[in-house]
């Protein structure tokens, strides 16, 4: 058999596309999930916060997670657990193998790419020092004291400021560790501002910006970390050294898309998003695929996955139901002043129905800003913000009247208010 | 009583384990750590040399060239990942081309086959991504890569098949001269054996003074490296070395077995088995690197470790009897990965002349095999999950590990303690995650598979604990 949609991944992002695709008519869908279950890293995030925007009320990650997997319960989705996709092809042909199916291969008429994301580990930032253990991802400390129900330490420094860090910080307090400090070595924070609040500054834990560890020292266990101030090169400053006398340094220094799988399909990627090239519908360069969620571009807030996943689902059903996208101009975006990245990077004004939403992330924190749209050196729209912060994704909705008139390429930049174009 | 003890379970005390119990001979190995391979055996360059570096004439020179002769065989027989890659040794100037000429003499003088000197375009030919400003390269297509811990694990699981007793956690602390042998004191009592063979790598030289006057000094010399994903894994084909100098045979690029990427050493003498990395010590190996090849993303870095090298004073391997039954094979720094198995050969030899009875056993075992999912085909997959599902079951993703070859390692010969001990089974939390993902995974496979909780699972060595205590709520497996 072949299937309409063949979904990778069942976090939050595969479930959102999964149901919308269900929803837009495609009823042979397969979602195929590595873990136990399905939710992704939702279900270790026991804290409340999610659900907001979407919701509009305060539910916590496997609550928010569990909404979806009982709307996906709901339709004929078939859905395989403790299944790994090993292979993907650029004919769509899905190897995969579990325990309980044995090794199997797939095909599909679409496929949704919603593997996620991984963290940043130590060997990535190459952090001098002694090797023991107590060196853990936030994310892989959270799943001990959330899903094993283990501490794995009582006196803890947190490295980066992320947004798994900060509730990590929060976590492991109330679990009775002593968090001794979280280092930053940007000078703003990065993960959001309503979590250095209430996760840091609510329980006195010392953040210190533009700082960071340059030492790690212990021979079977950490017992201490070096923390020193960096200069505007992000370059140790020596004499800045303080010693925390701690058994545990947790990482939360960036996340990176898991697209193993993405390359192996040869489909174009983005060094800046570390995700696939998009168009407005989230289709990758191979025509049928499209990629959501986290493993397309980090994602702020889960609310945001669920719209933009549901958008990859619709975009799935239209192509299977439709055919593909149509024909006619590609406008490019491109990443101007204090813009690190966007998303989509291609549009087809053709297959943009009322607007198109581009998501960014702005490099410096600023305040009354203007995000400012021009093609070719025209303006075409522009935005206000009362503050941007790099942890903070910003999205911008462009209308298909003003798409349509662009020419060439879209360029997004951010600037203080009253600025001019340069 | 053993008729031979030998102190040290690294590639070298792993070599002389088996080749001995190919002898109807009870042999022992007392190794102080948790695992074996478990010193400078697991953190080197995994570069088994063509053998044109060691002055002709050393120990050095004569055993590497024949043990990398030995190590391609039983790297076959043992199901040890091993890949005949050959090396370049890069010129870059007017004087390091004349030290070619050097090498390719001194190589031609070691017996090393089929040296060739290349042009800088040669090389590049071979080699795209070295450096425009390679002038030549001496090419051995006798160099090769293998995994370094698991060629020690396939020797010492051979020699424990063969009768040979290994004995985990148990330190030397004394020796002493007995009427037909040694008493040999150990933080889990004494042995008695007729011959001691010190292997001891690092402790080399503590363990010779236990049993004969001070004759040489091991000066430990640390090693840094990069490790980078695999999507660095291709840079390069070849192992990659500059001109050897003072300091040794220099910094290096080279392919793992893994598909990995590897970049190091530096050589700073430090003091015992200090494994930190400097940030000092990691810039000079990244700089030193770009200038054979510019291209490496290092951004993809998954892992930095240290490696300590046991550096003899006397500028070569120290083999040889330091007092009555007690046999040095001591000093075994680069290339003793290479030589490991004549090394081995050399020692059961000088045995033997010293009276040793040596005769063969008729049913000497020499073979492994290591179920690989990985590497299977899918009807090879399709078949092995249908027979046993475990092996169907991934976890470590990066590395598509399953749950059956975890299983299959702690039934092993020599079971993992560790989970570092798995990771250099199976591979398991070698990827790009560095086993976030697995980690928490494999502690739960370990402690139930030790019928233990998984506060009691450590990480590598005895007292690297990874879980501090229960939280408040508890892990509700008591409920």
């Amino acid at each position: 058999m072949v299937y309409d949609l063949l979904v990778i991944g069942g976090g939050p992002a595969g479930l959102a596309a999964a149901c919308a695709a269900w929803e837009s008519g495609l009823k042979h869908i397969l979602l195929v999930e590595r873990d136990r279950e399905l939710g992704g890293i939702l279900n270790q995030c026991i804290h409340n916060g999610f659900g907001l925007h979407h919701f509009h009320e305060e539910l916590t990650g496997p609550e928010y997670a569990g909404r979806f997997i009982e709307q996906l319960s709901k339709t004929g989705v078939e859905v395989r657990t403790d299944t790994m996709v090993l292979a993907l092809t650029p004919e769509r042909e899905v190897h995969m193998m579990g325990a309980k199916t044995g090794y199997r291969v797939e095909r599909a008429k679409s496929v949704i790419l919603a593997m996620g994301c991984r963290e940043r580990t130590r060997g990535a930032i190459g952090i001098p020092g002694t090797r023991p253990a107590g060196i853990f991802t936030a994310g892989a400390a959270q799943r001990y004291v959330n899903m094993e129900g283990f501490l794995p330490g009582r006196r803890v420094v947190i490295l980066g400021s992320g947004d798994i860090g900060l509730i990590m910080a929060r976590r492991m307090t109330l679990e009775g560790a002593k968090v001794l400090a979280c280092v930053e070595v940007m000078p703003h924070p990065g993960g959001l501002n309503r979590n250095i609040v209430q996760c840091l500054n609510d329980y006195e834990i010392p953040l210190y910006l533009s700082h960071t560890v340059t030492d790690i020292r212990g021979r079977d266990r950490v017992e201490q970390v070096v923390v020193s101030k960096v200069d505007e090169h992000r370059n140790p400053i020596p004499g800045t050294e303080m010693v925390f006398d701690c058994d545990t340094l947790l990482l939360s220094v960036g996340l990176i898309p898991e697209n193993e799988l993405t390359r192996m399909a040869g489909i174009e990627m983005d060094r800046r998003t570390n995700g696939a090239v998009v168009y407005e519908n989230l289709e990758t360069s191979i025509p049928g695929v499209f990629t959501c969620g986290n493993v397309a571009h980090v994602h702020d807030l889960v609310d945001y996955v669920t719209a933009e996943s549901e958008e990859a689902g619709r975009a799935a059903a239209r192509y299977v139901l439709e055919g593909g996208a149509k024909g006619g101009p590609v406008l490019e975006v491109k990443t101007g002043e204090n813009v690190s990245y966007t998303v989509p990077q291609h549009i087809r004004p053709q297959n943009v129905e009322n607007r198109c939403n581009v998501f960014f992330r702005v490099r410096e924190a600023g305040q009354e800003s203007e995000i400012l749209v021009e093609s070719e050196g025209t303006p075409i729209a522009r935005f206000a913000r009362d503050h941007v912060a790099p942890g903070e994704m910003e999205c911008i909705a462009l209308p298909k009247v003003l798409l349509d008139k662009a020419a060439g390429s879209l360029t997004v930049s951010v600037r203080a208010k009253g600025g001019t174009a340069q | 009583m053993y008729d031979v003890l030998i102190v040290g379970c690294g590639i070298t005390g792993a070599a002389a384990a088996m080749e001995l119990s190919k002898y109807d001979l009870k042999v022992g190995v007392l190794e102080r750590e948790n695992d074996v391979a478990d010193g400078t055996t697991k953190a080197n360059s995994a570069i088994l040399h063509a053998g044109y570096d060691p002055e002709p004439g050393s120990l050095m020179a004569k055993l590497n060239v024949r043990g990398v002769a030995l190590a391609r065989e039983l790297c076959e027989k043992l199901d040890v990942p091993y890949d005949p890659c050959g090396s370049f040794v890069l010129a870059f100037s007017e004087e390091d081309c004349r030290t070619l000429e050097t090498l390719l003499a001194r190589g031609k003088q070691n017996g090393v086959p089929d040296l060739q000197l290349l042009s800088g375009e040669q090389a590049r030919a071979l080699e795209p991504n070295l450096s425009e400003e390679v002038k030549g390269a001496l090419y051995a297509p006798t160099g090769a890569i293998c995994s370094p811990w698991e060629y020690a694990l396939a020797l010492a699981e051979t020699a424990v098949k063969n009768g040979a007793e290994l004995h985990l956690e148990t330190a030397v602390t004394g020796l002493s001269p007995t009427e037909n042998g040694w008493e040999v004191a150990t933080n889990r009592g004494t042995f008695q054996a007729r011959y001691v063979i010190n292997a001891a790598g690092l402790a080399a030289q503590a363990i010779h003074e236990m049993a004969a006057p001070h004759t040489f000094t091991i000066h430990p010399a640390r090693g840094e490296y990069y490790l980078l994903d695999k999507s660095e894994g291709t840079r390069v084909s070849h192992v990659i070395f500059q001109c050897p100098n003072e300091n040794g045979k220099g910094v290096l690029v080279a392919p793992t077995v893994h598909g990995n990427l590897i970049v190091g050493p530096n050589a700073q003498p430090v003091a015992g088995d200090d494994t930190a990395n400097t940030r000092e010590g990691l810039d000079f190996v990244r700089q030193t690197a770009l200038r054979s090849v510019p291209s490496i993303a290092f951004r993809d870095a998954i892992r930095n470790f240290a490696g300590v090298r046991a550096v003899a004073d006397t500028g070569d391997f120290v083999i040889g009897f330091a007092a009555p039954r007690f046999l040095d094979l001591a000093g075994i720094c680069s290339p003793g990965l290479s030589a490991a198995p004549a090394v081995a050969e050399y020692a059961v030899e000088l045995l033997g002349e010293d009276g040793l009875s040596l005769t063969k056993k008729d049913d000497f075992v020499c073979e492994r095999h290591r179920t690989r999912v990985k590497s299977m085909t899918p009807e090879e997959k399709q078949a092995l999950i249908a027979k046993n599902p475990a092996f169907g079951r991934v976890i470590c993703r990066c590395e598509t590990v399953t749950e059956g070859e975890i299983l299959e390692a702690l039934h092993a010969p020599i079971p993992p303690r560790s989970v570092d001990g798995v990771k250099r089974r199976v591979n398991a939390g070698m990827g790009r995650c560095q086993g976030g993902f697995c980690g928490p995974r494999v502690v739960e496979i370990l402690a139930r598979e030790f019928h233990c909780s998984p506060l009691d699972i450590v990480q590598d060595r005895a007292g690297m604990w990874i879980l501090a205590c229960e939280t408040k709520g508890g892990t509700g497996h008591g409920v």
